[in-house]
């Protein structure tokens, strides 16, 4: 890390666009792709799962992140666009029979599709109120996809996928959801990376700044807070399809209100404006209620209780511990994991040295 | 027609249960700037202290009454000082989600307390509706109206009049300038909490009685959302309306459309109407226009 601290050395464009223009920091990200491809190696089934799990919340939390944290315009409706990804993608597989790798592209364009039309009212309104409009958008698709029976397919609105193969390949077991799961959500995360410092990218930031400033320089404003919702909704769209595959099941009550907070939920605790800080905030989410209760059900055999006894009590107190969680670490670091990521960095670049 | 105004009278009145839930809301936004996320849960938490007051502990509504209202403005009062203070000055998203978690906590502290098993609240009302010009009146509804409308007099009353109620609308207003004048603003924001505790815990003890407390009682929370954006975010007055047409519209549709989609027309059509009034008012009827300089 030492070798970071003077001066730019590039001597070609290309060097000087790259993704990761410091060799360090080419050669540490090399390193987090090889150990995520061989983490099935020393996992079990049941932290595959986990891991699978925090693959597919990131991906979402990525196209959020795009919206709200870059282009600065709130979503309550996230939940509601992965759900019309969800159900893209079951009706093609289930009618079509197109595979799954055709199911993701057609999920994710459906539902930039629905994005950008729910991402209209952005044109006039901003802030809390849009934020309550995108919650509309939230209602309004749940309503139509649960009583059409033609998208959700009757009974409970419950679609049934069949086991997706790839190459002859059943995708059938954790292991192999993993490497169905792992390529999206790495090519998810470059693209977004590309995205955000592309022509682009800098659009949407200097929307989030300062819209009616960025209107005066010529960014089309109403272009790109489309393009924002689009973008993001692909993202939802993508992560609802791959919902569908993993659990071979298109179910709408995976994405409700409370699917949309707990995905601004990730995206606030990792941190707004920035991809990696999307991840970090998937992982947390995530793995926080599973973490607890593993402390909670420890703490209370500890005591001696029974489990099944008191499990609603568990549950409750579970609810209390997570709500708590959150505010107070938005108390302590509004800005976020990727904030504390970049303080830990920072002390570590001068670290025995520091002053 | 008698069916049309039937629905639309006890719409309204449903509607002004509406009001009084998002008058809290309102003035937590206008005095604090903060969404607060957690209306519904409060409303909640009110009902079950309520519950908890008249059936498990068996006082009387005399006692009971003054207990819950206490209560409940202590507890916005610790909520206030407690949660939100800290978040003074943060993004404005940061503080949206802090009031969700407090929702999370609302939740699972009111199942710990009392149980997640529906309660029902016993009010000394009469069952039987009065039938008034066809029009069917269910004293219950009655009752709501009468309390929410009461509370709402009062209220507005209090804004306008007291000292405590213009040094709110001050800090509304400017918040710096309201300070320069020597005007406790930090007492302002801790009263809004408190009085929108007072609204929620009036709302518990209605909304409870109507359909029940559970933490499904939450769900009030989010039909105030339609009613504050058609009024207006800002506005007390754009609340009492916006409430009331929510409920009007909800009863008549569920009467007319019902029949045709298979239910479910009260969850849906609200949001539908906020989204057209978002379109063509996007301030709603009475909350203060933003003007944009540059």
């Amino acid at each position: 890390m030492i070798n970071r601290e003077c001066g730019v050395y590039q001597t070609t464009y290309e060097g000087d666009m790259a993704l990761y223009p410091l060799p360090l920091a080419r050669y540490s990200t090399l390193a987090v792709v090889v150990v995520l491809a061989l983490l099935p190696l020393v996992l079990d089934s049941h932290m595959m799962s986990l891991a699978n799990l925090m693959l597919l919340a990131s991906i979402g939390a990525i196209g959020l992140n795009i919206l709200v944290g870059y282009t600065g315009q709130v979503s309550l409706g996230h939940g509601a666009f992965m759900m019309v990804g969800s159900y893209t993608a079951a009706l093609v597989t289930v009618r079509l029979g197109l595979p799954f790798w055709l199911g993701l592209p057609a999920g994710g364009a459906v539902a930039a599709l629905v994005g950008a039309f729910f991402g209209i009212p952005s044109l006039r309104i901003k802030g809390l109120y849009l934020a309550i409009a995108t919650l509309a958008g939230q209602f309004i698709i749940e309503w139509v996809i649960n009583h059409s029976p033609w998208i959700s397919g009757g009974v409970q609105s419950t679609i049934y996928v069949p086991t997706p193969t790839f190459l002859g390949w059943n995708i059938n077991n954790e292991y192999r959801r993993y490497f169905m799961v792992l390529p999206v959500a790495i090519v998810a995360y470059v693209a977004a990376m590309n995205l955000v410092r592309s022509r682009v990218g800098r659009a949407f930031i200097a929307v989030r700044d300062r819209d009616v400033a960025a209107e005066i320089i010529g960014v089309d404003i109403f272009h790109y807070k489309l393009l924002a919702f689009a973008v993001s909704s692909f993202y939802a769209g993508m992560a609802g399809a791959l919902w569908t595959y993993y659990l071979k099941i298109a179910n709408y009550e995976h994405f409700t209100l409370a699917t949309s907070v707990s995905y601004l939920a990730m995206i606030i605790i990792g941190g707004l404006g920035s991809v990696l800080g999307s991840v970090f905030g998937a992982v947390f989410i995530t793995l926080l209620p599973i973490v607890l209760v593993y402390v909670v059900e420890g703490g209370a055999a500890l005591f001696g209780f029974k489990y099944a006894a008191i499990a609603d009590f568990l549950a409750n107190l579970r609810l209390i511990i997570f709500g708590g969680l959150i505010i107070l670490f938005l108390a302590i670091e509004p800005e976020g994991l990727f904030r504390m990521w970049g303080n830990v960095k920072r002390y570590f670049r001068l670290w025995p040295y520091s002053y | 027609m008698a069916f049309f105004f039937d629905l639309f009278v006890n719409g309204l009145m449903i509607g002004s249960m509406y009001a009084l839930v998002a008058l809290g809301f309102v003035l937590i936004y206008k005095a604090t700037s903060v969404v607060n996320f957690a209306q519904g849960e409060l409303v909640m938490f009110g009902g079950y202290i309520a519950a908890a007051l008249l059936v498990l502990y068996k006082l009387p509504l005399a006692v009971a009454l003054p207990v819950l209202l206490g209560s409940m403005i202590a507890l916005g009062f610790i909520v206030e000082r407690g949660v939100l203070r800290p978040m003074v000055g943060q993004n404005v998203i940061s503080v949206v989600m802090v009031t969700v978690g407090l929702a999370q906590v609302f939740q699972g502290a009111a199942a710990l307390l009392w149980g997640a098993q529906t309660k029902n609240i016993p009010l000394p009302i009469p069952l039987e509706p009065y039938v008034i010009w066809e029009i069917y009146l269910s004293p219950v509804n009655i009752a709501a109206a009468v309390v929410s409308g009461v509370f709402m007099v009062t209220f507005v009353w209090f804004f306008r009049k007291s000292r405590m109620g213009i040094a709110m609308r001050a800090t509304a207003n400017d918040q710096q300038a309201a300070m320069a004048v020597g005007i406790n603003v930090r007492m302002v924001f801790a009263l809004s909490w408190a009085i929108a505790g007072l609204a929620a815990a009036l709302g518990g003890v209605l909304w409870g009685n109507l359909i029940g407390v559970d933490t499904q009682l939450a769900l009030v929370g989010l039909k105030v959302f339609p009613a504050v954006i058609l009024g207006g975010l800002d506005s007390v007055p754009g609340a009492l309306v916006g409430g009331l047409i929510i409920g009007a519209v909800e009863s008549v549709a569920a009467g007319y459309v019902d029949p045709y989609v298979g239910g479910g027309t009260k969850d849906f059509l609200p949001y539908v109407l906020m989204i057209l009034a978002l379109m063509v008012r996007p301030y709603g009827f009475f909350g203060r226009e933003i003007i944009e300089r540059v």
